[in-house]
């Protein structure tokens, strides 16, 4: 294993201490427990959106705390969901008398330690409402398995309820908006090769040259099946059709359409493959009125890309475009 | 003879040593069908458990339980600590204030931690999980129950063995695994497998 690391027990808190010197006019970061704290937090008066998870995949979530966006992101160590102190600790420091939104994706881990969290945060009378987001396509059978993972979604989902919550949106609204963007934000993921977690020191999973694992998290779990690699065309359109299918999307749809690094793979490959999207999308009648290109959900240096479809109206079209201004994301100021 | 609170400080003792040893083991079985953290992240639990015990061992079994409990779920993370954490806590419950436990007592206690991490995990048996090593470990501790406290723990872990041999030909449903489907069959779960070792460990510290 080559990575620009020290030990692998402290790669969390050594890229926080980065992320903090690097974006001091955006955000503050504490040590034990690990936390990204919006650095004029708490913002009196509105929702506050805290959200979270395993490291590993920068620039989700630290990298989306600011203005327009999250006010807390908790950050676990590598792929392993933060504690519920943690959680808490996140929660206490930017709840106020308007309450906070708790974003978690849907894996078994994250999820019970944020219910805990939010149990905790309500025993100190904080007003703590919880969205799960699962998005990926990937799993289809939810009654055999520990249901579908929040995957690339989970960027769309913060910052459009981070615009909600920045516009003065009451703890109500900004939760039902948050639920209806779970209802209709879709994702799929292609692995090319595996990444390595700094504990483990080796691949998560074996790959031979020749092969692509389709339908992965963003865990480096490995995906629901092996298939040949193909080109790009094949491959995107493979991918493309797993997510129409799935909401489905139909003709006259308009939507965002969200085309994400996993980490290893570059912009060469990337826009290539989002081109490609884009136009099997029109052959369906299906709009892309915006779009969000870039290694965003990322999973270590893992090469491949995840597709994420969000169906757009005008309110959630408002929202996306509405100003951001956090490490990762910012455009308006 | 029972245990007293010192003696499960030293079964926890034993027990952090067995996960450090099997740490890059449990590693391994993650990676094959998961993301390759449970080895590292009980390791880094049980760390910290025995830090708090050499800060001072509580009064009762039942403290010295809570304590285990409170630690893992506010050091490990991921679904091993609440999952663990719950089972503790659950058996903290049982012990009350005794200050001496009982085999009795300790299989009511297999059974709180079991229906606990069933309650959080929402697992059953035959799902691959860590719940496949607690049910045979319980009923054969249930066999044990007119024995002594090393009896039962022994009669535990000989159950928890097989119970996690027996998750290497089920289809996972819980859990990351869960999304490999028939890909994952052919391998032991790891959680099966860490419980298995931790019913060993307190079995050979309680001899």
């Amino acid at each position: 294993m080559k990575k620009i690391i020290n030990d692998p027990a402290t790669v969390v808190a050594e890229s926080l201490r980065g992320l903090a010197l690097a974006h001091a006019d955006l955000v503050r970061v504490q040590d034990d427990p690990a936390l990204v704290v919006r650095a004029d937090a708490p913002v009196a008066g509105r929702v506050a959106v805290v959200s979270g998870g395993g490291s590993g995949h920068e620039p989700l979530h630290g990298g989306f705390v600011g203005p327009g966006m999250l006010d807390a992101a908790v950050p676990g160590p590598v792929f392993t969901s933060p504690t519920p102190d943690a959680v808490q600790a996140a929660l206490s420091a930017v709840t106020g008398a308007a309450g906070a939104l708790l974003i978690v994706k849907n894996y078994t881990g994250d999820v019970l330690n944020f219910e805990t969290a939010a149990e905790l945060a309500a025993a100190e009378d904080l007003d703590v409402r919880s969205v799960v987001i699962d998005d990926d396509v990937a799993v289809k059978d939810s009654t055999f398995t520990a249901g579908r993972r929040g995957v690339g979604g989970t960027v769309l989902l913060e910052k459009i309820t981070g615009a909600a919550a920045a516009r003065g949106d009451s703890l109500d609204a900004v939760e039902a908006l948050a639920r209806k963007v779970v209802g209709q934000v879709r994702s799929i993921g292609v692995a090319l090769t595996a990444p390595t977690v700094p504990h483990a020191g080796e691949p998560s999973f074996d790959l031979s040259p020749d092969e692509i694992e389709f339908g992965i998290g963003i865990h480096g779990e490995p995906g629901r099946e092996r298939i040949p690699a193909e080109p790009a065309d094949a491959l995107v359109a493979r991918m493309v059709e797993a997510v129409v299918s799935d909401l489905p999307f139909a003709s006259g749809d308009r939507v965002l359409l969200f085309t994400n690094s996993m980490g290893g793979t570059p912009a060469l490959e990337l826009y290539l493959a989002h081109g490609i999207a884009e136009r099997l999308l029109a052959e369906r009648g299906i709009v892309v009125e915006r779009r969000l290109v870039g290694p965003y959900v990322t999973s270590l240096e893992m090469q491949g890309i995840s597709l994420t479809l969000l169906k757009l109206d005008d309110e959630l079209t408002q929202l996306w475009d509405a100003p951001v201004r956090t490490p990762a994301l910012r455009w308006g100021i | 003879m029972g245990c007293s609170a010192e003696g499960f400080a030293a079964a926890l003792r034993s027990a952090a040593e067995v996960i450090a040893e099997h740490r890059a083991e449990l590693v391994d079985l993650d990676r094959a069908i998961g993301d390759a953290d449970h080895g590292e992240n009980l390791n880094r639990g049980f760390a910290a458990i025995v830090a708090a015990l050499d800060a001072g061992v509580p009064q009762t079994p039942a403290a010295v339980a809570k304590l285990a409990a409170t630690t893992l779920i506010s050091k490990v993370g991921g679904a091993a600590g609440p999952l663990y954490g719950t089972a503790f806590l659950r058996a903290s419950a049982k012990l009350g204030d005794a200050a001496e436990v009982d085999a009795g007592q300790l299989v009511e206690a297999l059974r709180a931690a079991l229906e606990g991490v069933q309650a959080r995990g929402k697992a059953v048996g035959g799902d691959a999980t860590m719940v496949d090593a607690l049910i045979p470990a319980l009923s054969a501790a249930e066999g044990a129950a007119g024995g002594s406290v090393a009896e039962v723990l022994t009669a535990a872990a000989g159950g928890a063995d097989r119970g996690a041999e027996s998750t290497v030909d089920l289809v996972p449903r819980k859990g990351r695994a869960s999304y490999l489907g028939e890909r994952a069959v052919g391998h032991l779960d790891p959680g099966a497998r860490s419980t298995a070792l931790l019913l060993r460990a307190f079995a050979e510290a309680a001899r």
